[in-house]
């Protein structure tokens, strides 16, 4: 066995799939995860995969989902990117077949494919409603495999905290600290793959899992990595709000025929199975004929915040309906039963009998860590993928291009890594001393941490936080209210200052690390909340009514936040429009 | 006090070595909260009923929907995801108990070390063999029949709550439990799974293999995701049976 390694951060879809393909060029994986991988975050995925497989008959193909992909994230997409992706993708939709994904089939034995949001091709392949979880899955199974033939070793329960740069800014391996016993041991790699997934908690709460703080990335970004289009937020149109989180109701739901509505008489008081069809108002349908509720998850989240602002919300709330498709009871369970149980156990009403109620949510993160077409960062030997990179989804995510994201740029980071590791002239074997130092760093802040007194709560912070951001920095955007939330961010980060840990036991201590993200995720906060506020425009999921158009000729750029010690500097990249020119993008 | 307070009764331990004590807290009522929903309460202040500060509760979660498995505890005597059990799903009129998963070894508090679980599945092989995780052309069909079974054996998160109600698995012997049988069964039935399928019914012959099931059938009733694991057992019970017959007559 090669005794070089490669350190994988995240072990979700792209972490995994990452893992796969370094191990199989024989190369050693650390692969690090705060949980067992099987309980990552990529677990509550639930529609599908977009690949054009091209089983039904209409005449799909790499190229009109390259299209898509790029109309649909208004152009600020990385096209080489994602022409790669979109070329790439049937065929890994077949290698997770062959892993054992449970993918839905059509009679012929085929995989089954759906519509997803922004589309009018069945693209989506998927596992009913847990297609996330079933290639979480299949490929921990298959990163098991290598465990045990010996080229995989999985650091779960351990937080990554730190990359080590030596003095010319080169990654030479990472600090982590074990959630038991907090012991900070240092790793030395000759490449690290970030793939920590989404920022949901930045928000308070979001669709994603309470684990997604977005921690690893904004370290990196405090070490000096690029972070690019932070400002362009997913809302999905469609969440059950709950007070621990916001819960998923797939799009899925919409694609099999589910529809959105709320009754046409303001303050209707009837039971939602008492109002007649023509009294029902399918706003998404009336206003977007040829997509209906398939509408472009940011256009269907406005219309249902819209709609709720005018008065139209169901019970006067902010909520609105969504009906269960008019399926057979088997062919909903085959489709949708994940979905329908998640509702049914959060809320106890039955959506067989009466519409769900739902709301838009946060959802995704286009923004990410600055990456080339290899998946480099701008930290040489640092390379990133999935969620938390930003290089294909542009101002707007395609529905269901999440996962096969996450699984073209695992393996393009994979094969980038292995060949950077390949032709380094220097690999470090021994613990040079700044590897000692930068562990000792990171001693004493969590030394700071654990000592620190104030009169504030860590807990009750990150509530402030999330509040403040899902209020003023989502669906629709205001530079008031952006200005006084940055103001608000900086007010947290100095009260963060005083927060008293209250905790005493070092063992499997959870508030010392709950500090340490809650750091991190106000830097990203502040990254977001900045850079929302400087793009004077409307683009994709950042909509702001004092400037509702999308202006090319100003904002036809990707923003790059750099870290410094008081504000994010923020500046502009030209977006390469060499395979397709931007249109004007319209729906209805 | 007029709002209506519901009352907790935690289990807490401090370490691995540390004995153990009950602590117990107070939440206000609110329609439809989950149970992580009071700990996240409670650990807001950490303030008992008696008033007295004490430790932040320590317990793993992630998903919050019924997905992860990270959030299995014993809640009211019975084994459980914290996240899909609600308040209302509980008598509301008596203390409610949490405790840990007793079959595991508690590390702190709620949380409990079930790395054990994810050692079976290696002993056990279960996933499929390929060739690599590259190109090679369209994947084998699979009829419509066989997806929805394999469908229904798929979402084991490996939370544990079958191998905490089974009456044979315990800490001190080899037994794998439901969750991994079934996770077999799954792979088996996969056309390229299936290629292989003597090498994991081979494991299941084993030590701690599927003969160790009493067939108390507790753990198809306890089982988040609904899982046929009665079925799944019996079908590799007849697996290993056949595979036992087929061996002896090559002798």
């Amino acid at each position: 066995m090669n005794k070089r390694h490669i350190a994988v951060v995240g072990g979700g879809l792209a972490g995994l799939m990452a893992t796969i393909k370094i191990a199989e060029q024989g190369i050693g994986v650390n692969l690090f995860s705060i949980l067992n991988t099987k309980r990552s975050a990529s677990v509550s995925a639930q529609n599908g995969i977009n690949a054009a497989i091209n089983l039904k008959g209409k005449s799909d193909s790499p190229e009109k989902h390259f299209q898509d992909t790029l109309y649909e994230g208004d152009y600020l997409a990385d096209q080489k990117a994602v022409k790669a992706m979109c070329e790439m993708a049937p065929s890994i939709i077949y290698i997770l077949d062959r892993m054992g994904v449970a993918f839905n089939r059509t009679k012929e034995g085929l995989i089954n494919t759906r519509l997803s949001s922004g589309s009018l091709f069945h693209r989506s392949a998927y596992c009913g409603t847990t297609t996330g979880q079933q290639i979480l899955y299949a490929l921990d199974e298959q990163v098991r495999c290598y465990e045990s033939k010996g080229l995989v070793q999985k650091y779960e329960g351990w937080e990554f905290l730190s990359l080590v740069l030596d003095n010319q800014g080169i990654s030479r391996g990472l600090v982590a600290m074990h959630l038991n016993s907090l012991e900070l041991k240092v790793f030395v790699v000759d490449a690290v793959i970030i793939a920590s997934g989404g920022i949901g908690s930045v928000f308070g709460k979001s669709t994603n899992s309470i684990i997604s703080t977005g921690s690893a990335q904004s370290i990196a970004y405090q070490q000096g990595a690029e972070y690019a289009n932070a400002e362009f937020i997913q809302v999905h149109p469609t969440t059950l709000w709950g007070e621990d989180k916001l819960r998923l109701i797939s799009e899925a739901v919409r694609s099999e025929g589910g529809r959105v509505w709320v009754p046409r008489a303001r303050e209707d008081k009837r039971l939602a199975t008492d109002i007649p069809d023509k009294e029902r108002w399918y706003f998404l349908e009336e206003k977007y004929p040829k997509y209906g509720n398939l509408i472009s998850s940011d256009i269907a989240s406005r219309e249902i915040l819209q709609i709720c602002l005018d008065g139209y919300g169901v019970d006067g709330k902010n909520q609105v309906y969504l009906d269960l498709p008019n399926k057979s009871e088997v062919e909903l369970n085959r489709r949708l039963k994940a979905t329908i149980e998640l509702y049914e156990t959060f809320t106890k009403e039955d959506p067989r009998k009466t519409p769900m109620k739902v709301f838009p949510g946060v959802h995704y993160t286009m923004g990410g860590l600055y990456v080339d077409v290899n998946q480099k960062t701008s930290i040489d030997g640092v390379y990133a993928a999935g969620e938390c990179d930003f290089s294909i989804h542009g101002a707007n995510r395609l529905g269901a291009n999440s996962l096969i994201s996450c699984i073209y740029g695992a393996i393009v980071a994979a094969i980038s890594s292995v060949n950077y590791l390949k032709g380094l002239e220097k690999h470090l074997d021994v613990l040079e001393p700044m590897f000692e130092i930068k562990r000792r760093e990171q001693e004493e802040i969590n030394d700071t941490l654990a000592k620190q007194t104030g009169s504030e709560n860590a807990h009750l912070l990150y509530e402030e936080m999330g509040s403040y951001m899902t209020e003023n920095v989502t669906v629709i955007r205001e530079n008031k209210k952006l200005e006084d939330t940055n103001n608000k961010l900086q007010e947290l980060q100095q009260r963060i200052k005083q927060v008293d840990l209250n905790e005493s036991n070092f063992w499997a201590n959870q508030a010392l690390p709950h500090l340490r993200n809650l750091h991190n995720m106000l830097e990203l906060a502040r990254v977001i909340t900045l850079c929302a506020l400087a793009r004077n425009e409307s683009r994709g999921a950042h909509y702001k009514k004092d400037f509702p158009e999308r202006d090319d000729e100003n904002w036809l750029k990707t923003s790059i936040a750099s870290y410094s010690l008081d504000v994010p500097k923020i500046s502009y990249r030209e977006v390469d429009t060499s395979l397709i020119t931007p249109k004007p993008r319209k729906y209805s | 006090m007029s709002e209506k307070q519901i009352r907790l009764k935690i289990k807490r331990q401090d370490n691995p070595h540390s004995e153990w004590r009950w602590e117990e807290f107070s939440i206000a009522y609110r329609p439809k909260i989950n149970i992580l929903t009071g700990l996240m309460e409670i650990r807001k202040y950490s303030i008992t009923v008696e008033g007295k500060k004490t430790s932040p509760i320590v317990w793993e979660s992630s998903c919050l929907e019924n997905l992860c498995g990270a959030c299995s505890m014993v809640i009211n005597d019975r084994a459980r995801q914290a996240c899909s059990t609600l308040f209302d799903d509980l008598d509301l009129s008596s203390t409610i108990t949490i405790e840990p998963l007793s079959k595991f070894p508690v590390i702190r508090d709620l949380k409990v070390d079930r790395s054990k679980i994810f050692a079976d599945l290696k002993r056990a092989k279960a996933w499929v063999e390929i060739d690599g995780a590259f190109d090679l052309g369209p994947s084998p069909r699979q009829d419509l029949k066989t997806q929805d079974i394999r469908y229904k054996l798929s979402g084991c998160m490996s939370c544990g709550l079958c191998m905490e109600v089974c009456p044979q698995y315990s800490r001190k012997n080899a037994f794998l439990g439901a969750a991994t049988i079934n996770q077999v069964q799954f792979i088996n039935l996969h056309p390229i799974g299936k290629m292989s399928k003597e090498q994991r019914l081979n494991v299941m012959m084993g030590s701690g293999g599927v003969q160790d099931c009493g067939n108390a059938q507790n753990c198809v009733r306890v089982c988040p995701r609904e899982i046929p694991l009665t079925e799944s057992i019996a079908n590799i019970n007849r697996e290993t049976t056949w595979q036992g017959i087929l061996g002896w007559l090559k002798r």
